[in-house]
C-alpha cells in the first residue's frame, strides 16, 4: 500500500519559523529534530549503509567475483524480464483505469478503485499461494496444464504473474486522482476540434500526465525488481533458472554466504537509490510544472 | 431534473473492458480461490486448522507487533513529519529523500541489513548485548523490521496535513492567550488526528502481511517467533495446501476489514483537512 505523496515546495518551513505563534524555541526544536534524526538514523539510514559495508567487508575483488557468479547473473536476467513484464502491461491498465474513471461516469467508480488497490493490501505470500491454488499440481488448471505440459508455478511464467499482481496498482493510483483534477475540458476542446479519440489520448491526455505516468513507472519499477515474498513461494528455488536477485540473496545468506549475500543486495540497494533520485527529480519537475500560471 | 450522463470522450467501452478483464484475471478471480478452496474444507476443519496453537501464536507475534510497531511509528512519524514540515536543519532534503526508503528497498535486503546491524557482533546488536537486550531472532526483532517497513506510512500521510495547516489557527490561539503546548495539544494535534489514524492503519495493515523484511531478523522459532505469512509458507513446503489457505483466508479476511477501514479514514482525513484550509 504506497501512499500517494508527492513532497511539498521546500520554501514552507521558513513561513513558520517567520512566525512568532507558530515557531518554537530553540531547544524545542532541536530537541525535536534530534529525536527525530536519532529515530531516522537507527532505522533508515543505518540499514542502507549496513548493506553496502556488509558487501565490501571482503573487498572489491570478493565483490567482483559474487556479483559475476553465473546463478548471480542469471538472477539479474530474470530480474529485468519480470520488469520488462510487469511495468508495460501495468502502464497499459493504469492508463486505461485511469481513462475510465477520470474521464467517464459510471456506478460503482469508488468501488473500482478500491479494487484497483487491493493487491497492495494482501500479503505478498499470499499473493503467490493464490497462483498455486489456481495453476499448482492441484489447482484448478493444474491437471489441463500437466496433461498440456504447460509449467506455470515454479517456473518463470509463475514469477512473472507474482509480479505483476504486486506490481498492479502503482501507475493506476498515480493516474488517478491526477486525471481527475485535471478535469475533461482540453480533451472535449480536442474532439470539439475535430482530433480522433487517438489523437486526444496522444496530443492532450499524455503531454498532461507524463510526469505522473514517469513517477507511477519508476515506483512501479522498483517493487517488480525487489518483490520478495511473492515470488519466492511460485518460485521453486531452481538456480540459475527460477531465482530473482532478492531470491538469490536470500539463497546466499542461507547459505552463510554473507559477503556474496550483500554484494547482491547492494545492487538493489543501489536500484533503491536511483529510484528515490529519480523520484524526487520527478516530484521537483511535477512541482515546477504545477507553480507555473495558468494559460487564461 | 434527471441528469443524463453524456458520455462525450470516447473509448469508455476499450479501457473498462481493459480495466475489468485485467483486474478480473490477475487479481480477483486468482483471490477468489482462496475462499473457495477454503470453503470446501467444511467449517469444523476450517475452525481446527485456522485455530491450532502455533497458529494462534503467529495471530498473536503477528497483530501484536504489528500494533506496537504502528504506535512506535505515529510518535516518531509525527516528530519526523513536524521537522520536515517546519524546521530548517542541513541535510533537511536528504532526510525527507530517504523517508521512502521502505518502499524502495527490496523487502529481503532490508531484512539481512537489520540482521546484520542486530545481531550479537552487529553495530547496534553489540552495544545492546552489553545490557543484556537481544533483538536479532527473537520477538523484538520482528518489532525492529516492522517499525521499519511502516515508517513512510505515518510520515507521508501527516506531511501533506501538517502543510495545509493554515498558520492562521496556531496564531489565533496565541492571540487568545493560549500558551504553545496549549496550541499544540488543542489545536494543532486535533487537526492531525484523522491523519495520524490513517498512518497508524496504514502502517499496521502493511505490517500484519509483512514478509521479507521480518524472517530473516525473526529466528521463526514455532510458538515464539514466527510470523503468520511463514506459517502459510511453512505448510505449502509441507503440500498442507488446504491448512495453508485456510490460514491466508483469516488473513484476507482482516486485510479487506483494514481496506474498508482505511478508506473510511482516508476520506475522513481529506473533508477535516479541506475544512482546516
Amino acid at each position: 500500500m504506497a501512499v500517494v505523496a508527492h513532497a511539498a515546495p521546500f520554501a514552507r518551513a521558513e513561513r513558520f519559523e517567520a512566525s512568532p505563534a507558530a515557531s518554537d524555541p530553540p531547544i524545542v526544536k532541536w530537541t525535536i529534530i534530534g529525536i527525530s534524526l536519532v529515530f531516522f538514523a537507527t532505522f533508515l539510514l543505518l540499514p542502507l549503509l549496513a548493506v553496502f559495508a556488509e558487501a565490501f567487508r571482503k573487498g572489491w575483488q570478493a565483490y567482483i567475483h559474487a556479483v559475476v557468479e553465473p546463478d548471480t547473473l542469471a538472477s539479474i536476467r530474470l530480474t529485468l524480464l519480470a520488469a520488462a513484464v510487469a511495468v508495460p502491461l501495468n502502464v497499459i491498465f493504469g492508463i486505461a483505469a485511469a481513462w475510465t474513471i477520470s474521464k467517464h461516469d459510471f456506478r460503482g467508480k469508488q468501488f473500482l478503485i478500491t479494487l484497483i488497490d487491493l493487491p497492495f493490501s494482501v500479503s505478498p505470500v499470499i499473493a503467490g499461494l493464490i497462483y498455486i491454488l489456481v495453476f499448482g499440481a492441484q489447482g484448478w488448471l493444474g491437471p489441463w496444464l500437466a496433461a498440456h505440459d504447460i509449467k506455470i508455478v515454479f517456473a518463470v511464467p509463475g514469477i512473472l504473474l507474482a509480479t505483476i499482481f504486486v506490481t498492479v496498482p502503482f501507475v493506476a493510483r498515480e493516474l488517478i486522482p491526477l486525471m481527475q483534477s485535471q478535469g475533461r475540458d482540453e480533451e472535449e476542446a480536442a474532439l470539439v476540434l475535430g482530433a480522433s479519440g487517438w489523437q486526444t489520448f496522444t496530443h492532450v491526455t499524455l503531454p498532461n500526465i507524463k510526469w505522473g505516468l514517469l513517477y507511477g513507472v519508476i515506483l512501479c519499477n522498483a517493487r517488480a525488481m525487489g518483490e520478495f515474498g511473492a515470488v519466492s513461494v511460485v518460485s521453486g528455488h531452481i538456480r540459475g533458472s527460477t531465482n530473482t536477485m532478492p531470491l538469490q540473496v536470500e539463497i546466499l545468506y542461507n547459505e552463510y554466504n554473507f559477503a556474496a549475500a550483500f554484494a547482491v543486495a547492494s545492487l538493489l540497494a543501489l536500484l533503491a537509490i536511483v529510484t528515490l533520485v529519480l523520484k524526487t527529480f520527478v516530484e521537483w519537475r511535477a512541482g515546477i510544472q504545477t507553480h507555473e500560471p495558468e494559460a487564461p | 431534473m434527471t441528469a443524463k450522463v453524456r458520455r462525450v470522450l470516447p473509448g469508455f467501452g476499450l479501457s473498462m473492458g481493459i480495466t475489468i478483464s485485467y483486474l478480473s484475471l490477475i487479481v480477483l478471480i486468482p483471490l477468489s480461490a482462496v475462499f473457495i478452496k477454503s470453503a470446501t474444507l467444511g467449517w469444523t476443519d476450517f475452525w481446527h486448522v485456522a485455530t491450532t496453537p502455533r497458529v494462534v501464536a503467529s495471530y498473536r507475534l503477528s497483530f501484536g507487533a504489528s500494533l506496537i510497531a504502528a504506535a512506535i511509528n505515529v510518535v516518531f512519524g509525527l516528530l519526523l513529519a513536524w521537522s520536515l514540515v517546519r524546521y530548517n536543519f542541513p541535510g533537511r532534503r536528504v532526510v525527507d529523500a530517504l523517508v521512502d526508503l521502505p518502499f524502495a528497498l527490496p523487502t529481503a535486503v532490508a531484512g539481512i541489513a537489520l540482521t546484520a546491524i542486530y545481531a550479537p557482533n552487529g553495530w547496534l546488536g553489540a552495544f545492546l548485548a552489553k545490557f543484556g537486550i537481544k533483538v536479532a531472532f527473537t520477538p523484538l526483532g520482528v518489532l525492529i523490521a516492522l517499525i521499519f517497513i511502516g515508517v513512510p506510512f505515518v510520515v507521508r500521510t501527516v506531511q501533506p496535513v501538517l502543510e495545509d495547516l493554515d498558520i492562521e489557527f496556531e496564531e489565533a490561539a496565541a492571540s487568545l492567550g493560549a500558551s504553545r503546548l496549549q496550541t499544540i495539544i488543542k489545536v494543532v494535534l486535533p487537526a492531525l488526528a484523522p491523519a495520524l489514524l490513517t498512518g497508524f492503519a496504514l502502517a499496521f495493515a502493511r505490517a500484519v502481511g509483512e514478509y521479507g523484511s521480518v524472517i530473516f531478523i525473526a529466528g521463526n522459532l514455532p510458538m515464539i517467533s514466527e510470523i503468520t505469512p511463514l506459517i502459510i509458507i511453512t505448510k505449502l513446503e509441507q503440500y498442507d495446501y488446504p491448512g495453508a489457505t485456510a490460514v491466508a483466508a483469516v488473513m484476507l479476511a482482516v486485510s479487506f476489514v483494514l481496506l474498508l477501514l482505511i478508506n473510511a479514514l482516508q476520506a475522513w482525513t481529506a473533508r477535516s483537512s479541506a475544512r482546516l484550509r
